[in-house]
């Protein structure tokens, strides 16, 4: 069994919705200006985790299941 | 554009990820066909995924929204008629002779197909075009780039050896698995880092109907009808009236049938991620998986550069792209004066990560695919032939060393030698035109013979060189005898005169010379004597090849339809 790489990904896209998350909420309003008053950090941001911790449950859900290996044997 | 520590801990965290999964594949990388070849062992949509996101250079993001802004909407045939019927024909067609002759290369079919001096040619002219496209990415990430991050101590050189040390060590340690989930994690990316940008775009501007309406006067202040930037088909009737100055023949044979016909069935560097896939099938299936997001990418990169040229004439912010040193409007700005236009920081680090994920996918693609043709098509047959896989393997590396090292050299001929780099631009642009009429042959015609294949490809070549030499506006070293309207248009009739050429030499040849290979040789690399791929019965229906195929070119038909 070789990497999964969408353990990689999960990660990265969790990762980084949760610092924009983070960062959407204790920044300063006035940067939004420029995308067009939207708080575009928060809801990217939530975009993002959701997207990262789906691509974390479908490796998961591959360990569980070995019938089919999305990840061939090498 | 100011960027914020939150924008640096984004780029941050992309390259600690990069590089973790460059050294996580170290340990799975033991032979040299794992590091060439993955083993063979990739699932069909990580490969599509990669193949897709291989073909992503500097020429795509950049480029093809610098494309979208000069020519509009008609940089779509780059995609739906220039891309995706190639892609089908590749998965459907050609994949049964590449994956099931076992070629480990390109080169190396042509010389099971043909013979040594077919395959060392091809070897030699595709080896200096991908160290030279890669160094061409190289540098446009660090001129566009390195401004933009702004950061102490970083110039252009910093920069360059910085991200040329990133894609250095992950091909390095993991080979083309690596290149390949690097590819993926970047496909990701570059769809989720733009795709706010275009969302924010079209709502400034009114949707696409905002956007039609605020393009009618960029089109007729160019002297052409309104419409012109939002139509697909209807400007071109005749070569003057539209702006890349091409008719639809021109289009349809040039674009569409020889150049995209010449990259995506002939060119190592995507057909590389196909050969990885795991089985038949799921080799069938690359081009067709990644043919899907092929087919949406206009909404990501060639949307923004249509909003950036609607937002530079119209009225609330005119000069929105900048002018380059020759005074003209420098397009190759308009993505990332789009990023600075609608990005707060957060999102913004995403987005220029996202770039920079462009960049290096299309310079690891270039650099897997150099390293590879290096060591299997020229130092094993020409060089060192018969050395133990170890050797090889090693050698693998030390071709990513120099493939990496030459490329930044060529970077730097980019930056200094304009000129140089346009000529080299222009010849690349016509070497895969007729090489498409040789594998058609060879693919579809048992008779074809190596003289036949070597001396028209070589004729098909020269006839490039010759047309391009004869014609203005590029090239006309020797003389000028007809006036193209543009660059496009004169760059798609020498793909048509090459792959002619070409194609009426080898039958000549082929007929005037003995044949060289038996059907017996020839079995599994020519159509009549291969025996057709049985459906995988195990797939799902809607997963099999033909079904995928089917439903990928009808998607396009409608697509095609809709924006007439």
């Amino acid at each position: 069994m070789t990497l999964d790489i969408r353990t990689p990904i999960g990660y990265f896209f969790t990762l980084i919705g949760a610092v924009l998350i983070v960062f959407g909420l204790v920044s300063d309003r006035a940067i939004y200006e420029r995308s067009l008053g939207i708080n575009v950090n928060l809801w990217w941001g939530a975009v993002l985790l959701v997207f990262g911790l789906f691509m974390l449950a479908l490796a998961r859900r591959a360990v569980r299941n070995p019938g089919k290996p999305p990840e061939n044997v090498s | 554009m100011q960027l914020g520590v939150v924008d640096f801990i984004i780029l941050i965290a992309y390259t600690v990820f990069v590089l973790g999964i460059g050294f996580a594949l170290k340990r799975f990388t033991k032979t040299s066909s794992d590091f060439f070849l993955s083993g063979r062992s990739i699932p069909a949509w990580i490969a599509g995924l990669a193949f897709i996101s291989a073909n992503l250079g500097a020429q795509e993001v950049i480029g093809m929204a610098a494309s979208g802004a000069k020519y509009g909407i008609l940089t779509c045939h780059f995609y739906w008629l220039g891309a995706i019927p190639a892609m089908v024909f590749v998965g459907i067609f050609m994949m049964p002779f590449y994956y099931g002759s076992r070629a480990r290369s390109v080169p190396e079919y042509l010389k099971l197909r043909f013979d040594e001096k077919t395959r060392g040619f091809n070897a030699v002219s595709f080896a200096v075009m991908t160290v030279f496209s890669s160094g061409i990415s190289m540098h446009m990430l660090a001129k566009i780039l390195v401004p933009i991050i702004n950061v102490p101590y970083v110039d252009y050189n910093v920069g360059l050896l910085i991200s040329a040390a990133i894609v250095l060590l992950y091909i390095f340690l993991g080979g083309l698995t690596s290149a390949i989930y690097n590819e993926v994690l970047q496909f990701f990316l570059i769809v989720l880092g733009f795709l706010p940008l275009v969302l924010l775009g079209l709502a400034d501007i009114g949707g696409w109907s905002g956007l039609v309406e605020k393009l009618n006067p960029v089109a007729t202040g160019q002297g052409f009808q309104p419409g012109t930037w939002t139509s697909l088909w209807g400007p071109t009737a005749s070569p003057g009236a539209n702006p890349m100055g091409v008719e639809w023949f021109g289009m349809v044979m040039g674009l569409g049938f020889v150049l995209s016909f010449g990259y995506w069935c002939t060119d190592f560097l995507v057909v590389q991620r196909a050969m990885a896939a795991e089985s038949m099938s799921a080799a069938r299936r690359t081009p067709l998986i990644a043919a899907v997001p092929k087919m949406m990418f206009p909404a990501l990169v060639i949307l923004p550069g249509m909003i950036a040229i609607a937002l530079h004439f119209g009225s609330r912010s005119g000069g929105f792209l900048p002018v380059d040193d020759a005074g003209k409007l420098d397009y190759n700005m308009a993505m990332p004066a789009m990023l600075g236009r609608y990005f707060p920081q957060g999102v913004l680090g995403l987005g220029l990560t996202a770039l920079m994920a462009s960049f290096m996918s299309g310079m690891a693609g270039n650099v897997t695919a150099f390293n590879t043709v290096w060591t299997y098509d020229i130092y094993q047959s020409y060089i060192a032939p018969n050395r133990s896989d170890n050797h090889y393997l090693w050698m693998g590396r030390g071709a990513t060393v120099a493939g990496v090292a030459i490329s930044i050299g060529a970077a730097y001929l980019a930056r200094y030698f304009d000129n140089i780099m346009d000529m080299l631009q222009l010849v690349f642009s016509f070497v895969n035109a007729p090489l498409f009429a040789t594998f058609m042959l060879g693919m579809f015609w048992r008779r074809t013979t190596g003289h036949g294949a070597f001396f028209g490809l070589l004729s098909g070549t020269a006839a490039a060189a010759l047309h391009q030499s004869l014609t203005a506006p590029k090239g006309a070293w020797l003389a000028q005898l007809f006036q193209y309207r543009s660059d496009m248009a004169q760059n798609f009739w020498t793909a048509i005169v090459a792959w002619t050429t070409c194609f009426v030499m080898t039958i000549a040849i082929s007929l005037a010379t003995r044949r060289d290979k038996s059907d017996e040789e020839l079995r599994g690399l020519v159509y009549a004597l291969t025996p057709r791929v049985t459906e995988d019965r195990t797939l799902a229906w809607y997963a099999r090849p033909w079904v995928l195929a089917v439903a990928v070119l009808g998607a396009t038909v409608v697509l095609n339809c809709i924006f007439w």
